[in-house]
């Protein structure tokens, strides 16, 4: 209980104070986690509402594995793309092993089946409800799918929060493809488990705090602009 | 207008973080990370040679498989056996030791092994397993780890039972779980002082020779792996082993006591 | 113009659902100029008719061919559904929607968009989300949509049935108009009244098959069924 009131007090203290490592760690965050998620989203988002509008025979296997992949535990994936970024691995060429594109790489592929099975369920809804209209207009696949993209933005824009929400928080892959180095690829979460690791709770907590402030006001920010949005009560 | 910021915002994920300064990857132990050692030798480092040393924080096993990956460019690690072995598989050049620290039993600072009593790290080993104190290994594989199976094979001892509890992490989540049972542990001296959440943990048993803690400097073979900074690595080399990082080495205090005593000598 | 998108056969068509068969078989041609009605009782089929006609049920046997030489036929007809489905979106850009998926300029399918829902009486509702809109307004709105693109054959299932008689008789006009433009439009209605004042010819369902067809005058005034004769009277039908 001490150990929270220190931590938020510590929290505090380095953000009134602009501590230059924390601007510096949150910024990498922001940077990594919204980068990932704006990957992500551009792929999971016509991922799943193109798997909401088209019948096929693979769907319901390809539904199952994006469900299944949703559970991916993050150290796998982090495993995963260190073994093939490494140097001795088949793109080790790239040099891309510790860097934030690693750690972007990593978070796609773990956000990228959330993100596009939260949009298959809100377009599959919008879908029943558009279907007719949209195949008596004769709009095309295409239009279709951009259509529904347009129409339940609002929803789809929570499915990316919930994969920015993931990656913000996620620690187990980015910090074996980034390898928390200072100044390079230190972010939030995996300075956090170093304080911890060196029994520094109140610093852990306070970074924890700043992680958890960071995540509530994207939230808001996001929010906020959709609301402003001309002619937008939906 | 929003899609233009959003595609400001993945151009600098995607853009490689500016290089000023020459980077060099160095794999380092947790304990000698956990020292703090690092943050006063990294900035001389750059200063006098223009190299941005980027450490690796991970186990001994994951250091020296980064370095056989060629994923960094050298390795600075503590545990013999396995680094002459990565030598001898080809990975690197040469082993150059540069400094050593110690081990020290950290323990309930009432001490109910009574191991302060003893003159040697293996009676005092023995002495934890007689009494069936509650002891926390790391049982990660690391130099740590390995030193304390070495120890408790020398005192003649199988640790298992209930008292012995393998935590499977780094030092200091190792130490976090000992200050949480009141238990037994085998800690490098500066983990131990620089960690934040002693609780009632005391060193108990300090100073025999076969605790000391040899650290070993070696650079990542430029045959095996031609994109290696094998130059950077060997200025860095000679800086490690040059008087300046004496001086720095030594002069290292944490609660008034010098950690690490230089060793390295002329090739 | 283009050629028309008409004749429209049908041709021993069935509908079968849940196991039985709810429309047909059902021969039909749709042709000529003109309006019309299709009557009868609560699930007679008209919804299914119409549906099948503009291609959104499956059929089972039988046949529905458009003038295929008149190339993309979808494009060319509207259909204004007895449920209005109503977009994510303001009363403006419903309306121009389906001129942007035609690929005319965002600026021109506003103008036009705007023209039209002040003929029918939504220039007020431009900027209100469609979803929350009256059941009446909603009708209109569905009905601009439908009309924006000037269709050769339009669909109406029921297009009056939330509406009071101030927004009906607008409605009419509207069809009167549209008609006289040349559109062909087919359109159910349980209103016997509407009937009278809209129908060039009338088509009767009763239980998904239809039992009669003629001229306007010759429905009214001399039902050749039984079931026809009911449904005029207001009877109940056995
Ligand atoms: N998908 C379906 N599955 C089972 N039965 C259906 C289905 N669609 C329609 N039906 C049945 O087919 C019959 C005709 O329905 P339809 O909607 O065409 O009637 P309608 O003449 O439009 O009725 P109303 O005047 O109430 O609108 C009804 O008995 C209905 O229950
Ligand atoms: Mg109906």
């Amino acid at each position: 209980m001490n150990d929270i009131l220190q931590g938020l007090s510590q929290a505090a203290q380095l953000v009134i104070t602009g501590d230059a490592d924390l601007v510096e760690i949150t910024a990498l965050s922001l940077q990594v986690s919204l980068g990932a998620t704006v990957i992500a989203s551009v792929i999971g988002l016509p991922l799943g509402a193109w798997l909401a509008v088209n019948r096929f025979r693979a769907r319901r296997f390809v539904i199952a594995l994006l469900n299944a992949f949703m559970g991916l535990p993050p150290v796998v994936v982090g495993l995963i793309v260190y073994v093939l970024f490494s140097r001795s691995g088949p793109f080790g060429v790239l040099g891309l092993l510790f860097t934030p594109t690693a750690m972007v790489i990593a978070q796609v592929i773990i956000i990228t089946p959330i993100i596009a099975s939260v949009a298959h369920q809100a377009i599959r809804e919008l879908w029943a409800d558009y279907h007719d209209l949209l195949i008596s207009l004769n709009a095309t696949r295409g239009q279709r799918i951009r259509t529904l993209l347009w129409d339940g933005r609002r929803a789809l824009m929570t499915a990316s929060l919930a994969g920015f929400g993931r990656a913000i928080g996620e620690v187990g892959a980015i910090m074996i493809v980034g390898g928390n180095i200072d100044h390079a690829t230190r972010v939030l979460t995996t300075a956090i488990a170093l304080e911890t690791g060196k029994g520094e709770f109140g610093m852990a907590l306070a970074l924890g705090f700043v992680l958890i402030a960071v995540a509530v006001l994207v939230n808001l920010g996001v929010h906020f602009l959709s609301r402003t949005e001309r002619g937008s009560r939906w | 207008m929003k899609l233009t910021s959003l595609a400001l915002i993945t151009g600098l994920a995607l853009a490689p973080i500016a290089a000023q300064a020459e980077i060099l990857r160095l794999s380092v132990t947790t304990s000698f990370a956990n020292s703090g050692l690092a943050e006063v030798l990294l900035p001389e480092i750059q200063k006098d040679t223009g190299i941005a040393v980027e450490l690796l924080i991970v186990g001994t096993g994951q250091a020296l498989a980064l370095g056989a990956a060629g994923d960094v460019d050298a390795v600075l690690v503590h545990s013999r056996a396995a680094e002459e072995k990565w030598l001898a598989e080809g990975n690197g050049t040469h082993r150059r030791e540069i400094m050593y620290n110690d081990f020290v039993i950290v323990g309930p600072a009432a001490d109910p092994a009574a191991t302060a009593q003893t003159s040697l790290a293996t009676e005092a080993f023995a002495k934890i397993a007689d009494t069936q104190s509650a002891f926390v290994s790391r049982g990660d594989d690391s130099g740590t780890h390995k030193m304390e199976l070495a120890l408790w094979a020398s005192a003649g001892v199988e640790p298992a039972g209930d008292w012995y509890r393998a935590v499977g992490q780094g030092m200091g989540a190792a130490l976090n779980t000992a200050a949480g049972m009141d238990a037994y542990i085998l800690a490098d001296r500066a983990s131990w002082l620089n960690f934040g959440n002693k609780a009632g943990l005391a060193i108990t048993f300090e100073g025999d020779p076969s605790l000391f803690n040899q650290y070993a400097y070696l650079p990542v073979n430029p045959a095996k792996h031609p994109h290696v900074k094998a130059e950077a690595a060997q200025k860095l080399e000679d800086w490690l082993t040059s008087p300046r990082a004496k001086d720095l080495i030594e002069g290292y205090k944490i609660a008034d006591q010098q950690l690490f005593v230089f060793n390295a000598t002329d090739k | 113009m283009v050629s028309s998108i008409l004749p429209l056969k049908i041709e021993a068509v069935t509908v079968r659902r849940g196991g039985r068969q709810i429309l047909g078989p059902i021969d039909w041609v749709l042709d000529g100029q003109g309006l019309t009605i299709l009557m009868g009782p609560n699930g007679s089929g008209k919804t299914t008719f119409l549906r099948v006609m503009h291609g959104l049920e499956r059929v089972g046997r039988g046949q529905i061919a458009w003038n295929a030489a008149a190339g993309d036929v979808r494009a060319r007809q509207a259909f204004v559904f007895q449920t209005p489905i109503m977009m994510r979106r303001s009363v403006l850009d419903s309306i121009a929607y389906p001129l942007l998926l035609d690929g005319v300029a965002r600026q021109k399918a506003m103008t036009e968009a705007e023209a039209l829902a002040a003929q029918m009486g939504l220039g007020g509702l431009l900027n209100q989300p469609a979803q929350a809109i009256s059941g009446g307004e909603k009708q209109k709105l569905a009905l601009a949509r439908a009309l924006i693109r000037a269709p050769d054959v339009l669909f109406l299932d029921e297009p009056c049935a939330n509406l009071d008689g101030r927004a009906t008789k607008e409605i009419e006009r509207i069809l009167t108009e549209v008609r006289a433009g040349g559109t062909r439009i087919v359109m159910s209605t349980h209103d016997i009244g509407q009937a009278r004042r809209l129908a060039d010819d009338i088509l009767f369902l009763h239980h998904g098959r239809l039992i009669e067809t003629g001229p306007k005058a010759a429905f009214f005034e001399a039902p050749k069924t039984p079931e026809a004769t009911a449904h005029l009277n207001g009877d109940l039908i056995p």
